[in-house]
């Protein structure tokens, strides 16, 4: 019943034999409105290795889930990925490769688990059918061999009755039976890389506690690669190995994540690490970021944190700062990396 | 379970209870066949009992379907209570009709998780703010304008956006627009129902903030409803735990987060994913989900997913009462307390705030 969760237990990412995904300088525009142009996504680089977790974090608009969504080529029109972005996976060109060869890496090499499954399943048909389909569709399976394996995979994924529920609609099962069937469908074809985009946080705590267990054993399992994009730093220190901290369309920081948790370099970071309630607390004030996530339109010049920033100087309105090395494989994108006496002194954050 | 005078007991107010609630229920009719007959209840809120004092928030925790949202709103009437009473400034809240219904209404505020969903979209937030004043004829013309202007301030939007719509705002500013609503009229007790859970956690930690510092200045009183326990950590004097339309734990925030006693509370304090990549707590994964409040369980609503190592027969047949198992802190569990959770989920600091 207890699960003991040492952390420090977690398997090393396997290095040495090049990234599994390797994202480039990836720009992800949108129509403002009035001609304006809405860089959701602007030059984020990043890679993953194999059997890596990692965590990609930030709030509302920072543009981390449209870049979930570009590494499978699913950016909804009129967005789209500017040239010169590049997404390799597994040596693979993704954006040149024809859409034909990159329905065949979809759903079966690269799965995606999506927030709200009741929006991503199909609600005419039954689960059972819909994980078979990706089954069918991948492999060259009959379909009561497709609908065997649905019904095993339903069966590992923690779904009693599964011969049952395969037969049911989505509609019919709760909402955490629900995303357990969306981890069945993207993880049938033991993909090397699940891009799961916050896949617990319309649930329980105590559900969200089983997803996050399962999601362990079958990376355990499978050995695959997961890129798990979330809000909740609890869900990060819980699971990541690595963790990306994005901001208005840019990455800001990127460290291993004890690093990231023990000497947050980014002002932001810092400030979101301070932002959350902890159960511990007793009735402290919260220490909090002023101001909201400017809209992608109207990010300021310079470093675009710094009208938030309680550290922000002259030189952060002229120049933006460039992602600059902090420690091992721990980067941050602030001046104050080079200019720490900045730091210290008569700042306070409010 | 009746007679409960835990408000008293566990906060040691010598004053009455601004709220008391006894027993309250709400059972929604289940219809089925072609003359609908009624055919069953989901008892959604199912005998429950609390008091909260003048300037005190009592969060009520628990998840989807636990009957958290439904309590805060059968206790302003929003949705007709079954059984059960409701006390407010010593009146009989159930007993209210028409024009002394709203007028009570007017001290007891609502606070929406989505402030979007409740403001109406062609009407400025000045208008909407003001709208309460008016009804209650507190202000009119410039003393009105000037009123809005004030509250706006105070919860720290600028009085020039009274001219504009709710699509203008971000998320958190209408949360700040709902806040100033409520307040317009004046209320001394306000049900705050998910009121950050959908807020990013910068802006989360503005509006909590916000919350406590106009508790403080005005000297009201809160029944926080939220799912977010590391939020109510930081909200609330006492905590109320729901599962399945009953309370099962209530004590103060030091008591539930130091020492849970409920075999529940404690599964449910050890699933929040700690913000620290070196913890290495123990979790109590409770298996499968709870069940369908229209059919729940015999005896104690929790036992079939309980992990009480003490789990007997008897928590199948015996409904356990609510009862005082230490000073001001109650429990709905009929076996000796076990801890589950090897290390505590929380270290508090030795001195209490309260």
């Amino acid at each position: 019943m207890t699960s003991p969760q040492t952390r420090s237990q977690r398997p090393a990412p396997v290095v040495g034999s090049g990234p599994l995904l390797d994202v480039h300088a990836l720009h992800v525009s949108f129509p403002a409105g009035g001609g304006a142009i809405a860089r959701a996504v602007d030059g984020v680089s990043f890679t993953i290795a194999h059997g890596e977790t990692v965590c990609l974090v930030g709030e509302s608009g920072c543009g981390k889930s449209v870049t979930a969504l570009s590494l499978l080529r699913l950016v909804p029109p009129p967005g789209r990925i500017d040239s010169g972005s590049g997404i390799h996976f597994d040596g693979l060109d993704l954006l040149t490769l024809p859409d034909e060869q990159l329905r065949r890496i979809r759903g079966n090499r690269m799965a995606m688990i999506f927030q709200e499954p009741m929006t991503a399943l199909n609600p005419v048909l039954t689960v059972g059918d819909q994980i078979a389909e990706v089954v069918r569709v991948h492999t060259k399976a009959s379909r009561r061999e497709a609908w065997e394996s649905a019904v095993a995979m339903l069966t590992l994924v923690g779904i009693a009755d599964p011969a049952v529920r395969a037969k049911q609609y989505p509609h019919e099962l709760s909402g955490g039976m629900r995303q357990r069937v969306m981890i069945a469908m993207a993880l049938i074809l033991e993909p090397q890389l699940v891009i799961a985009d916050e896949p617990t946080t319309a649930l329980d705590v105590t559900i969200q506690a089983q997803i996050l267990e399962l999601l362990r054993e079958l990376k355990a399992r499978t050995g695959m690669a997961l890129l798990l994009i979330t809000h909740d730093l609890g869900v990060v220190a819980e699971m990541a190995s690595r963790v990306i901290v994005m901001y208005a369309g840019r990455v800001v920081e990127e460290a291993p994540v004890e690093a990231l948790f023990a000497n947050a370099s980014h002002p932001y970071t810092e400030g979101l690490l301070a932002a959350i309630p902890r159960l511990g607390a007793d009735q402290s004030r919260l220490t909090t970021i002023p101001g909201t996530v400017p809209p992608p339109t109207e990010w300021p010049t310079g470093c675009r944190f710094r009208e938030r920033c309680a550290y922000a100087f002259d030189r952060c309105v002229t120049e933006e700062p460039a992602l600059v090395q902090v420690g091992s494989a721990h980067r941050a994108r602030c001046h104050l990396v080079q200019e720490p006496e900045r730091r210290t002194g008569t700042v306070s954050i409010t | 379970m009746t007679s409960l005078a835990h408000a008293d007991r566990a906060m040691d107010i010598s004053t009455a209870p601004l709220l008391s609630i006894r027993d309250l229920t709400k059972h929604f009719p289940i219809r089925s066949g072609l003359l609908q007959r009624v055919t069953g209840a989901v008892k959604a809120v199912d005998g429950v009992s609390f008091d909260i004092a003048p300037g005190e928030t009592l969060a009520l925790v628990g998840e989807s379907g636990c009957g958290k949202t439904t309590t805060g709103r059968a206790i302003l009437r929003l949705v007709e209570p079954t059984s059960g009473s409701i006390v407010f400034k010593g009146t009989d809240v159930r007993a209210l009709r028409g024009e002394s219904l709203r007028r009570m209404r007017r001290y007891m505020q609502i606070v929406f998780q989505d402030p979007y969903g409740s403001l109406n979209p062609r009407m400025t937030i000045g208008a909407a703010i003001r709208e309460g004043l008016i009804v209650h004829q507190l202000a009119e013309g410039r003393a009105a304008d000037q009123r809005v202007a004030q509250l706006l301030d105070e919860v720290g939007l600028r009085a020039d956006y009274a001219e504009r719509y709710p699509h203008e705002f971000s998320g958190g500013q209408r949360q700040r627009v709902g806040i100033a609503r409520a307040l317009a009229v004046e209320p001394s007790f306000i049900v705050c129902d998910e009121p950050v859970s959908a807020l990013d956690v910068s802006v989360q930690a503005q509006v909590v903030n916000l919350l406590r510092d106009l508790q403080r200045d005005r000297g009201l009183a809160y029944l926080f409803i939220a799912h977010d326990l590391a939020v109510v950590a930081h909200m609330a004097d006492r905590v109320a735990v729901m599962y399945l339309g009953r309370i099962v734990e209530l004590a103060s925030r030091r008591a539930l987060f130091a020492n849970p006693l409920m075999p529940y509370t404690q599964a449910l304090l050890s699933a929040v994913p700690v913000p620290d990549p070196t913890s290495t707590r123990k979790r109590i994964l409770l298996p499968g989900e709870p069940p369908s409040p229209a059919n729940p369980p015999s005896g104690c609503v929790f036992h079939p997913r309980c992990p009480h190592p003490l789990k007997d027969e008897a928590c199948a047949r015996i409904v356990p009462p609510l009862e005082e198992k230490a000073s001001g802190h109650f429990v709905a569990c009929i076996k000796q307390p076990s801890t589950l959770v090897s290390t505590p989920v929380s270290t508090l600091p030795s001195a209490d705030t309260t």
